[in-house]
């Protein structure tokens, strides 16, 4: 009953709201974070996940591996052609029938075009690249493309999302669809719309990626994490993308 | 090399007080913290920060381990002649880093 | 806050946030130590209340980084301005949180920066005027309990 009511008070301001929330009630965490954090995101003189986008802006042009070739070489300037880009992933690739979130793609291009060692998964480089391509997105809708291949992905997404897991026997929908909004521990339960990754999160005291943190909520229900890069964190990153479309991207965010 | 970020306004009036914004990459150890293998990591910080302005030192400040990672630091100085702000960050396992920014005053 | 009972906490908090936030403290600073540190500022002058300001919210989400301003009235002239800036604090390991020098040159007599807290605690900012007076001022903190941290 007071959830419902929250939710329409929230529908309501979401009609004249900025793009942090849609008219349906689901907005960015952003919203509920407080006023200083929200400052430290939106500075970028004092938004420390601006530090990782200017890694990846040097790495952006940067010569490496055999092909002696840069980002900039194949894809010029990323202001321009990233724009949209991570709005957009995880996208569809047909030559290899899966689905491959933004960092994914990125650890390919470097391994299969420029032909240089892997870029591991959070690695500082692989982390800086990512967030430098999704910060040309800040701004910009989340809109998930339509994709057969992509359709299926997030549909295992989903039903990852609503399949109870760990010794605490909790699905990711238990918190953040049912009780979201809630307190839990003194901090409020967020929607958890990965509108900002990768983000600065003050906990880690680092950008990290959105595999990261759900890693994290599985070690959080004492279930096993899949390890980085798993179908099964691509496909729930492709079903949240989907669950936040028309939110703005806000990479690098901010969060607790 | 870590990166920095430092925001100061390229042109000013004379007299005007500028915001200067010094953000730099570091993480900032405590010395209080255990590592994977149960000891304490080592201290690693940065416990100095200064800014001079065409070689005067118009800002310095002293830090401890309560600073937070990645430190930040905004304070503001007086627009005096054109020239270059410096900043200098230095500390533990001989960290020592400098940025320069030019300012036009006018 | 109403959640003060400490199992009630942990067990809210998956008993994960409890644990990792608490670090190792092999050497806690308390109220004495504190004082000590505003003495050795001071050199054992009083510090009195107003003209300075600090700025922290009253509630912080994470005690990793903790933003804090403080700001000293001040005409910031030759004859008449603030020498330095301290933080004090009374949980973390050590009392010091920084020291700043500042000067006529300075224009405003702010500082802004972002701190860790390592529990809910009371914070002293201390100013050092050209005319040898010292000022202070505290500001209570609670670092609320993060539900779901790494571990």
């Amino acid at each position: 009953m007071r959830a419902s009511l929250v939710v329409a008070v929230l529908a309501l301001a979401g009609l004249l709201g900025p793009p942090g929330r849609a008219a349906d009630g689901r907005r960015s965490d952003a919203e509920a974070m407080s006023p200083a954090l929200r400052a430290m995101q939106q500075d970028d003189a004092a938004n420390p996940g601006m530090l990782s986008v200017l890694d990846g802006e040097a790495l952006w042009s940067a010569k490496a591996g055999g092909a002696g070739r840069s980002c900039a070489d194949c894809h010029g300037d990323a202001t321009v052609s990233m724009k949209g880009v991570a709005a957009r992933h995880p996208a569809w690739d047909a030559g290899r029938g899966s689905a491959v979130d933004l960092a994914g793609r990125i650890a390919l291009c470097r391994t299969e075009r420029q032909d240089a060692a892997p870029l591991p998964p959070e690695s500082p480089d692989r982390l800086a690249l990512t967030t430098y391509v999704a910060h040309q997105s800040r701004g910009m809708p989340i809109a998930p493309p339509d994709d057969s291949g992509l359709r299926e992905t997030r549909a295992r997404g989903r039903t990852l999302f609503t399949t109870r897991i760990g010794q605490l026997n909790l699905s990711c929908a238990t918190c953040h669809d049912d009780l979201a909004g809630r307190r839990l521990g003194g901090t409020p339960i967020p929607q958890g719309h990965p509108v900002g990754y990768p983000l600065y999160r003050l906990e880690w005291q680092a950008t990290g990626s959105l595999q990261r943190r759900l890693r994290n909520c599985m070690t959080g229900v004492r279930a096993e994490p899949y390890p980085f890069d798993a179908p099964e964190l691509v496909a729930l990153e492709a079903y949240l993308m989907e669950r936040a479309a028309g939110l703005a991207m806000e990479t690098p965010a901010v969060r607790p | 090399m870590a990166r920095a970020l430092v925001n100061v306004p390229k042109t000013a009036k004379r007299g005007e007080i500028v915001d200067v914004k010094a953000l730099i990459s570091h993480p900032m150890e405590t010395g209080y913290r255990p590592g994977p293998n149960g000891r304490l990591l080592a201290r690693d910080i940065i416990d100095r920060f200064a800014c001079t302005y065409n070689g005067t030192e118009v800002f310095a400040i002293d830090l401890h381990p309560a600073m937070s990672a990645n430190p930040y630091l905004a304070f503001s100085v007086v627009a005096t002649e054109s020239g270059t702000l410096t900043m200098t960050w230095s500390g533990d396992k001989g960290f020592r880093q400098s940025e320069t920014v030019a300012i036009e005053v006018a | 806050m109403a959640e003060r009972d400490p199992t009630r906490r942990a067990t809210l908090a998956f008993g994960l946030g409890a644990a990792a936030l608490v670090v190792v403290r092999p050497a806690r600073a308390d109220a004495a130590r504190r004082d000590a540190a505003i003495r050795a500022f001071t050199g054992g002058a009083e510090a009195r209340a107003g003209r300075i300001t600090l700025d922290l919210p009253p509630l912080v989400e994470n005690g990793n980084a903790a933003p804090v301003t403080v700001t000293v009235e001040s005409p910031m002239t030759e004859a008449d301005h603030v020498r330095r800036i301290a933080l004090v604090n009374e949980r973390n390991p050590e009392a010091e949180v920084f020291t700043a020098r500042l000067g006529p040159r300075s224009g405003r007599a702010t500082l802004s920066t972002r701190i860790r807290l390592a529990d809910t605690q009371r914070i002293t900012a201390l100013a050092e005027l050209s005319d040898g007076t010292f000022w202070q001022d505290s500001a209570d903190v609670i670092v609320t309990l993060a539900a779901c941290v790494e571990g």
